[in-house]
């Protein structure tokens, strides 16, 4: 259901996207943090150190650690005896986390993280893209993606919720744009104490290691029990469709703020042409919108918010009436030409009735400023396959042909 | 909506500039949006930062490729940045430098104004440090901003004297460039 956000001039302030996400941290009140500085998650374990060394987040341990690796062990062995525990990463940082990912995941642990979304090496590059999380579909955790600090602020408190659930117990990314998220200042209610409070009760978890009660975690299991594990996973992600839109709406009811639930839509009543999109690249696209539906063009946006579990059915609820369909993608499936979001996108329309021609653009990568002019060509181009039809399923743009 | 680009040197504080320009367009009731040009930051290499101010909430993220006005906090970086890329004719450039505005050879339609930070800066903070005074300027020279809000700015980020002397500083600043108004 789309909402008017309240627009709270006088509660807000303008400061860094890491610090609104360091500060909703705070007030999610951890028990364990433990990270590992990278650019350009840097700013966000800062802040969370300076307010650790200021004394103000109580009751919680910062484990120093050598590596990412290091940093999320530290985080399922905490969340295994029932603390609610923060870590963030990117990149190389979120790789070499690859195999904890699945420890995480696989026993059930809740927890928060949030990922600084930036290009993998190599070659070595700081700058923004998508790869490093999409990289991370098949692991078991819930992904969520932002596109301005408000967004990832609340999203923060949010995912706790949904990843403490107990029809869920699933860990969660929360996914922000390396640089043009994180490094950026601009106006934001930062996430008050009360409120979140209000929001977010204790984590009080059902099983919890502990000597006087032994159980353990993660054992052997052997081919007669592994696949019902595996089922019970899909079981918990399928249980955190409802959850991600039920939570988006009780964090409404409190903070009087809602980015949409699994999705949200922008102006896509009437779309022939819709776009989707996840990320900061949706301010971007909004305006676009705004510029051509002046000229009567008619072009939505279908926002992304949770990329797992993937939202198959809000997905077709919304498009089934367009006549294409156009993906960004700020990641590249190798040795498939397209971006995990067009893939996903054409699985689910599959076996439906919904006749959709679906386009994808792979693009942003590394870094590359995602522009106006691009947005514009892509929807020209949509057109045109309105007209005739598709020439081409899926592609690099802004490719510069001239250093190949 | 206004576009703005800072032009500094590594630890010159373009960034911080940026930002302060942001913190100050949002307490005169606009709204604002500061970002770095994401470079690998060393000290003494040219350096990009954006500010943009507007009465809606800003939701574009590219770059800024056609800035209203471009702040420039080291000359010798004219040599070897296009500091007027894209700038619009109806636009200006402010330079830090003691040269008049005519004597650099730039090609834009935009005017060109010249403030000697540097002096000021040495004079009142006693450190080469330019870009809050340039900040002043900035609002002097275009009004897009109140001065007090860029004090105000300044004196939260930097407390104490070092931000009383930006603050005067500024002050200095703003009131001269206010002559040149455009």
């Amino acid at each position: 259901m789309p909402r008017e956000n309240k627009l709270d001039k006088e509660k807000m302030v303008v400061v860094e996207g890491s610090y609104a996400v360091a500060h909703a941290v705070k007030t999610c009140r951890p028990n364990v943090i433990s990270a590992y500085p990278i650019t350009p998650q840097t700013h966000i374990v800062e802040d969370l150190s300076q307010f650790m060394a200021d004394g103000e987040i109580p009751n919680c341990e910062y484990i120093n650690v050598e590596s990412e690796f290091s940093a999320l062990s530290a985080l399922v062995g905490s969340a295994a005896v029932g603390a609610r525990c923060y870590s963030a990463t990117t990149a190389q940082g979120l790789a070499l986390m690859h195999e904890v990912l699945f420890n995480m995941s696989g026993m059930r642990l809740p927890t928060v993280m949030t990922i600084v979304n930036r290009a993998l090496s190599a070659p070595i590059n700081i700058w923004n893209d998508q790869q490093d999380s999409i990289s991370q579909r098949d692991t078991g955790w819930i992904q969520l993606y932002a596109e301005d600090i408000q967004e990832i602020s609340d999203m923060t408190a949010q995912a706790y919720k949904i990843s403490e659930d107990k029809d869920v117990l699933m860990p969660a990314m929360t996914c922000m744009d390396g640089f043009i998220l994180s490094h950026v200042y601009e106006p934001v209610v930062l996430l008050e104490q009360d409120l979140t409070d209000k929001f977010l009760p204790k984590y009080e978890p059902e099983y919890t290691l502990d000597p006087k009660d032994p159980l353990s975690y993660g054992a052997f299991a052997d081919p007669n029990y592994y696949t019902e594990f595996r089922y019970l996973q899909e079981q918990a992600m399928q249980n955190a469709l409802k959850k991600i839109e039920d939570v988006a709406n009780e964090f409404y009811d409190i903070y009087g703020r809602y980015y949409g639930g699994l999705i949200d839509e922008y102006r896509t009543e009437d779309a022939d042409i819709i776009i989707m999109a996840m990320g900061s690249v949706i301010g971007t696209v909004k305006d676009v919108i705004d510029k051509l539906r002046n000229r009567n063009v008619k072009v939505g946006l279908l926002k992304v918010r949770a990329f797992r579990p993937f939202p198959a059915d809000a997905i077709r609820n919304v498009v089934r009436d367009a006549k294409v369909i156009v993906t960004l993608d700020k990641n590249i499936t190798l040795g498939l030409n397209e971006g995990a979001l067009c893939t996903e996108t054409k699985s689910i329309l599959y076996n439906t009735d919904i006749n959709v021609p679906v386009i994808g653009y792979m693009l942003g990568h590394g870094g590359r400023d995602i522009k106006v002019d691009t947005i514009e060509r892509i929807i020209d181009e949509a057109h045109e396959v309105i007209r005739n039809g598709i020439k081409t399923e899926s592609q690099f743009i802004d490719l510069r042909e001239e250093i190949l | 909506m206004k576009e703005i680009r800072v032009h500094g040197r590594g630890g010159q504080g373009s960034v911080t500039a940026a930002e302060l320009l942001a913190v100050a367009a949002f307490a005169d009731g606009k709204f604002s949006q500061a970002f770095p040009a994401f470079g690998v930051e060393r000290r003494g290499a040219p350096v990009l930062s954006f500010t943009r101010i507007s009465d809606e909430p800003i939701r574009l993220r590219t770059q800024i490729y056609e800035p209203d006005y471009v702040i420039v906090q080291d000359p010798t970086l004219i040599e070897v940045v296009d500091v007027a890329s894209g700038l619009k004719d109806d636009g200006m450039l402010l330079i830090n430098s003691d040269f008049d505005p005519e004597t650099f050879d730039i090609d834009t339609k935009a005017k060109i104004l010249t403030v000697n930070a540097t002096k000021i800066a040495l004079d009142i903070i006693g450190r080469p440090i330019v870009n809050t005074i340039l900040l002043g300027a900035f609002a002097g020279a275009t009004g897009e901003i109140q001065p007090e809000s860029i004090m105000d700015a300044v004196k939260k980020r930097f407390p104490g004297k070092v931000g009383e002397r930006n603050a005067e500083a500024i002050q200095e600043a703003y009131n001269m460039m206010k002559e040149a108004r455009i």
